[in-house]
């Protein structure tokens, strides 16, 4: 095997696992807040992109992205107050069954708002056919775009929660809910806040690798698979965790197809949880006592 | 927490951190249960929605349909359809059901068969064979229908194979593999052309341009894995080495690895089988990674979303097609020229979306099926099955039928036109 060909699969694995960050950075924030692992967010990624393919119609590319992601985070918020809240004091158990039972609602609502054929939002640059070279191995430019917004969200998300009261509060919230309300923050806004966050970073995940991945009304849950994953392999909670761990297995898989039957692929991710789960349930990032004094 | 939990570990761990190790691998499990669920169970148990009956005019229509005795009063003719309506199958099944309605509807307009009307039972499997196969035992036991049209998928045709031989029931399926009538089954037939005249055509044009080393990448599914068998089978017979074969998950967003496996083999072209989104995919990412080779497809690239999902980077993909998707180009002598055009300005004026040669597929199953009717002058499927075999010159938008006892396809590679995308159009190949 040449060098260029090496640097190929590498940024084959690149492309690939840039598709699962993003994917995994939304499940982390209801997680954080919560607790609930929210299986409609591959659905929040699919209403985005399929709410901006509509609307790109008649509007330019930036403003029917915008529209889009700020009518999915509504509509995340209108989920949490209809579905989640009524039964707020269940098991965690009970919400995440509710979540799955959303997302086969939202799913079969999009077939018929849509249809079943397969779409995608135009490339942000260039086209499909544009590329991008380094050392001699070549990307799409739609890829770095996944790439930069990723970071962006990474970066704005850990700044939300770090610095500014709201983002202080939810993770208060998350931590312990009593003490949080003692403090006078009304932990019920803040679960739907999360939601809302969450739904809005799927939408806008969904439009960015809309391009890559092209968008199809029943592609959420295998897009969700992997999101999903890549958070546990990153450590649940934790977003730049989830890039690195997304990046990781994009980087794996590609070296399994360079080495085996392309077929395997597939049962890597599955592989790499399992091990996790077994191993390392905390994940890879974060040290065994934090984790375990999350799980508390 | 339960505190007795932590005793069955023994005194050297803490109670506490087992607990909570516990915990926490218990959500995790419960979430990946989940997953499976979303990912795989969910999709396959779409409900078959209520039965449609189109249309449901004549009182009779519940009494079996006896042979008639006074044509002109006849009893209508009873026929089932099973689509995958809805699921991963939609952009075949949902142009079936929409043809397979039109085509009932202006038969019966204009007097339906022999005087006999149709009433068609159209059923949505989803793509699932298990729903399609118990639609079909409803059908044949429940309905008692002469025929049945569909399904729309090689896996779930196979599944009712047995059923309707067994049950004495004419199948006429709307998928394409060469399995479901080799070997030969008496009341089996299929409209689509055959895989092996879409792989010999992609081979005749590759020698032409003087193409001998390919790779051939196919989706991991029913359709995918025929595909890939025909090719392996039949490349040799052209002097054609296929250097590379690898096949991917039918969901999957990116091809970027495996087109590299087949660029490090230096192939002069590649070909990609399958009827899942990946169509668009293997076009752009070929691009993409700079393999710039042409790149053939299977004739499941004949929908035209296809290429607009794919954009600029389908342009220049090769691949055999019916003649639906050109129709307009076709000389005025052409036999099919006629029927192509009505059938495409019917669905779209009605419809209003493009005509894709899957509804044709379900179109040229219910011309068979009437033309037998009107030749066996009978509905008694025993003379129907058999006016069947003797069909000649059917000129349907698949291609001209001629049936025989030996042949329930009816079609040679002649079915097949080479196909290009110009522009990001559908038109007709030529050597340049």
């Amino acid at each position: 095997m040449n060098f260029p060909l090496i640097v190929q699969y590498g940024l084959s694995g690149i492309t690939v696992g840039s598709i699962y960050a993003i994917v995994a950075v939304g499940f982390n924030i209801i997680y954080s807040t919560t607790g609930i692992i929210n299986f409609a967010q591959g659905e929040f990624l699919i209403i985005g992109a399929m709410t901006a393919i509509s609307l790109y119609q008649i509007l330019p590319l930036w403003l029917a992205i915008a529209l889009a992601v700020i009518m999915t985070t509504i509509l995340g918020g209108l989920m949490e107050v209809v579905f989640i809240r009524p039964v707020r004091n269940a098991s965690v158990l009970r919400l995440i069954v509710i979540t799955i039972g959303l997302s086969i609602l939202i799913r079969e609502a999009m077939l018929h708002i849509w249809d079943e054929q397969v779409h995608s939002l135009p490339y942000f640059t260039g086209t499909s056919i544009s590329t991008v070279t380094i050392l001699g191995a070549h990307i799409s430019p739609q890829v770095l775009w996944v790439l930069g917004t990723s970071a962006v969200i990474v970066a704005g998300l850990t700044i939300f929660f770090r610095f500014t009261p709201t983002g202080r509060a939810m993770r208060a919230c998350a931590d312990d809910p009593m003490a949080a309300c003692l403090c006078g923050i009304n932990d019920r806004w803040m679960v739907t806040l999360s939601f809302m966050l969450s739904a809005g970073i799927g939408a806008l995940a969904g439009c960015v690798i809309s391009p890559v991945t092209q968008t199809q009304y029943d592609m959420g849950a295998p897009l969700a698979i992997k999101g999903f994953t890549v958070a546990i392999l990153g450590g649940l909670g934790n977003s730049m965790a989830a890039v690195a761990a997304g990046l990781l297995l994009g980087l794996l898989e590609a070296f399994v197809v360079s080495q085996f039957a392309s077929v395997y692929k597939e049962a890597v991710a599955i592989v790499v949880l399992l091990l996790i789960l077994v191993f390392r349930p905390t994940g890879l990032f974060v040290r065994r006592e934090i984790g375990a004094l999350r799980a508390a | 927490m339960p505190k007795e939990s932590g005793g069955w570990f023994g005194p050297w761990w803490s109670e506490r951190q087992v607990c909570m190790g516990m915990r926490y691998v218990r959500i995790l499990s419960v979430a990946l249960a989940g997953l499976v669920l979303v990912g795989s169970g969910c999709k396959k148990s779409t409900p078959a929605p209520p039965t449609k009956t189109t249309p449901a005019k004549a009182p009779a229509a519940k009494a079996p349909a006896p042979a008639a005795q006074k044509p002109a009063e006849a009893a209508p003719i009873k026929v089932g359809a099973i689509f995958a309506v809805t699921g991963p199958a939609a952009n075949l099944g949902a142009p079936e059901q929409k043809t397979a309605e039109m085509f009932v509807e202006q038969i019966n307009q204009a007097g339906g068969v022999n005087g006999h009307k149709i009433t068609l039972l159209v059923k949505d499997s989803g793509g699932v064979s298990a729903t399609a196969l118990s639609l079909a035992k409803q059908l044949i036991d429940e309905q008692k229908v002469l025929a049945i049209i569909g399904p729309s998928t090689s896996g779930e045709t196979m599944a009712i194979k047995d059923a309707c031989q067994e049950g004495k029931t004419i199948l006429l399926s709307c998928a394409a593999a060469e399995t479901i009538v080799n070997p030969l089954a008496s009341y089996i037939f299929k409209t689509p052309q055959k895989d092996s005249d879409a792989a010999r055509r992609i081979f005749e044009t590759m020698k032409d341009k003087g193409i001998t080393k390919v790779g051939v990448i196919s989706s991991s599914d029913g359709f995918g894995n025929a595909g890939a068998a025909q090719l392996a089978k039949l490349a040799p017979e052209y002097g054609v080495t296929i250097a590379i074969a690898e096949s991917y998950a039918a969901t999957e967003t990116d091809l970027t690895g495996v087109l590299t496996k087949l660029k490090g083999q230096d192939v002069q072209a590649v070909v990609d089988w399958t009827i899942t989104p990946a169509q668009s995919l293997v076009a752009k990412n070929m691009k993409q990674i700079g393999l710039n080779v042409p790149l053939f497809q299977s004739h499941g690239f004949g929908n035209i979303k296809y290429v607009q999902a794919g954009g600029e980077a389908t342009n220049g993909t090769i691949f055999p097609c019916g003649r639906l998707l050109v129709a307009e180009a076709l000389p005025g002598t052409h036999p099919q020229k006629q029927v192509l055009l009505k059938y495409k300005q019917d669905y779209e004026a009605r419809y209003k979306e493009d005509a894709s040669t899957f509804g044709g597929h379900a179109y040229d199953a219910l011309l068979i099926l009437t033309e037998a009717v009107k030749k066996a002058g009978s509905t008694e499927t025993e003379k129907v099955r058999a006016a069947i075999e003797t069909l000649q010159g059917v000129v349907g938008t698949g291609g001209v039928f001629n049936f025989s006892p030996t042949d329930h396809n009816g079609l040679n590679k002649d079915a097949f036109e080479m196909l290009t995308v110009e522009n990001g159009r559908f038109v007709l190949y030529t050597k340049k």
